[in-house]
């Protein structure tokens, strides 16, 4: 047999670069990340795109003005944007990546989350003390639930059952029953909350407070009831630039990242023991995060550097920022 | 001459430089103390807890002892540099030099092997250095530390190279203490190895364009582009060159016939 025939043959330095050229081509699809970042600009009224390969822009995508939050549909074919000063939701293509409609969300939409079971948008609408319910599919609006004054961050359980909005000045995290549509238990935490995220398990919710500069954990199995109290202290940064802000927890349950807005870091906390094991430089007033689909990055918006920096999830290094538009604000990356 | 003993005269040299190096344990100490002084008490007190402002060659935000390192880098091979040089001009006031200048050997290559033989020890001090960085937390990639070498080579090359010219100018070792406080502070407090270039630009002008004459400014550069796999052209054009003629002239200041050592009899 021919192929047989050369087995007499001696390997040759060309036989070895051709081994390590198919070699590596086995290997590249292991290694690269095929994934899109997608960051609002929002003094630039633009979406930047990121390539996780190269780790740069690719594309920047014109949205209405002031766009911050940003969450997938639920089939992952589109991109929701919250622009808030045209009081609507944009709806991207992430085929085309253009903005294919638009729909009218209430005032001053601020932070969006999508229902994992039903079309549904929940909207924080500050100025008017709601959270919207808007149908995407339908184009209507569901419902209104009142919450306290000015509601800001929005968390959704993974089974959809349960919705935090969390009110900047009344200092409160009101738990919404998705079901029924109305908020049934509230609960005091820390001085501006921020933003709310539920771990992967469901049992906690995490809420960030900026002001307090703090991080406080609702027990969302029994009581609601708040479980612990995280602070932070950077070490030769004054205090009240610690600002508690973004948070990603990771699907094992082992870390925990929370975004220090203008103190330039990120804290690094076991889930487990509510431990704050490190800091992490990044740039300047980082905002919001958030991680890649298998957990090995983590991506932060730095408001007034204009940046992106990238996290080795597994080393606990930033690897590189990576210029975007001017006040880059939320972050998310394609699933 | 045959190859086996050019390089017999440069072992030589070579061991006896490192050799001394190693009987001198408080010099070695007094290399390593003096940028680790500067990396945990300097480096902390000028913080910038809030980050240095992202710059070529770091891909992302940096705290200020990270910035500080390729600086202290410079700094062992300056200070080792001049400190070898020195010894020149000891081993030329206690006689030890003519047993070296009655060696066959041109007098341009016994000045290249010396300068090998310094610039090799302030190697080892700067791995060394390296080292303790490391486990303090300051870490570069791993091919870093081995693009380092030919920077540090040449590095090691200039700064020596530029004591050389000096002791040859120099009739006593009383002078040259004096000489190298004017030489070694200036460069290095007049470079990049503190402060980038930029925020040196935000404080004076006049001292920014200074900085960016110097050239230990850009054989910092170089170190730090190394350091962190990156190849900085225009560093290394600058650092090899001035390298060659400080080498010329140290060369030519120590040449018998026409040079500073004929007007001196050393």
């Amino acid at each position: 047999m021919p192929f047989l025939s050369q087995g007499d043959r001696k390997p040759t330095t060309k036989h070895f670069t051709l081994g390590l050229v198919l070699g590596g081509l086995l290997w590249l699809p292991l290694t690269a990340q095929a994934e899109r970042i997608f960051i609002s600009n929002e003094k630039d009224n633009t979406v930047s795109v990121i390539d996780g390969t190269s780790l740069e822009v690719i594309e920047t995508i014109r949205v209405g003005r002031r766009p911050r939050a940003m969450a997938f549909s639920s089939d992952g074919s589109e991109l929701f944007v919250a622009v808030g000063d045209d009081e609507a939701i944009d709806m991207i293509d992430l085929e085309t990546l253009q903005v294919v409609r638009s729909q009218s969300s209430g005032e001053d939409p601020e932070v969006i989350r999508v229902d994992p079971n039903r079309p549904y948008i929940y909207v924080s609408n500050e100025d008017d003390n709601i959270v919207s319910v808007l149908d995407y599919e339908a184009r209507t609006l569901v419902t209104e639930i009142p919450v306290g004054v000015e509601p800001e961050g929005l968390g959704i359980s993974p089974d959809g059952r349960w919705l935090i909005a969390t009110t900047e000045t009344s200092n409160m995290a009101h738990i919404i029953d998705a079901e029924a549509m109305e908020a049934v238990h509230h609960r005091l935490v820390g001085a501006r909350p921020r933003h709310a995220e539920f771990s992967h398990d469901g049992s906690e919710a995490w809420v960030s407070s900026e002001i307090a500069g703090m991080v406080t954990i609702l027990d969302m199995e029994e009581t609601f009831d708040v479980k612990h109290v995280i602070r932070f202290d950077v070490p030769g940064v004054p205090r009240e630039t610690v600002q508690a802000v973004g948070v990603a927890l990771t699907s094992d349950g082992r870390y925990a990242f929370v975004a220090l807005g203008p103190s330039n870091r990120v804290a690094v906390i076991d889930q487990q023991t509510y431990e704050v094991l490190d800091y992490l430089l990044v740039g300047q007033r980082v905002w919001h995060l958030a991680l890649n689909a298998d957990e090995s990055r983590l991506y932060t918006t730095n408001g007034v550097s204009g940046d992106v920096t990238v996290i080795d999830v597994e080393g606990l290094r930033a690897i590189k920022s990576i210029p975007v538009g001017r006040f880059p604000w939320g972050v998310i990356v394609e699933p | 001459m045959r190859p086996t003993p050019w390089l017999h005269c440069l072992r030589g040299v070579v061991g006896r430089e490192l050799l001394r190096f190693l009987h001198q344990r408080s010099r070695f100490l007094a290399a390593l103390v003096r940028p680790l002084v500067w990396l945990f008490v300097f480096a902390t007190g000028f913080r910038m807890a809030l980050g240095v402002a992202m710059t070529e060659p770091y891909q992302t935000y940096i705290l200020y002892e990270v910035y500080i390192v390729p600086g202290l880098v410079g700094m062992i091979q300056l200070f080792n540099g001049m400190q070898s040089s020195l010894s020149m001009v000891y081993d030329r006031e206690m006689g030890s030099m003519r047993v070296l200048l009655v060696s066959p050997f041109p007098r341009w290559y016994l000045l290249i092997c010396k300068l090998l033989a310094s610039t090799l020890v302030s190697m080892v001090q700067v791995y060394v250095f390296l080292a303790i960085a490391w486990a303090y937390g300051i870490q570069a990639p791993a091919l870093g530390y081995l693009f380092l070498l030919p920077a540090l080579l040449v590095t090691g090359f200039m700064v020596g190279a530029l004591g050389l010219l000096l002791s040859s100018l120099i009739r006593q070792l009383e002078n040259f203490a004096g000489v190298m406080n004017f030489v070694i502070f200036p460069m290095f407090f007049l470079s990049s190895a503190l402060y980038p270039l930029w925020r040196i630009r935000e404080g004076s002008y006049l001292v920014y364009q200074i900085a960016a004459l110097n050239p230990f400014t850009h054989a910092v550069e170089m170190i730090r582009f190394a350091l962190y796999e990156r190849f900085n052209m225009e560093a290394v054009l600058i650092s090899v060159s001035v390298a060659a003629i400080l080498l010329a002239l140290a060369i030519l200041g120590y040449n018998p016939s026409r040079g500073m050592m004929a007007r001196k009899g050393g």
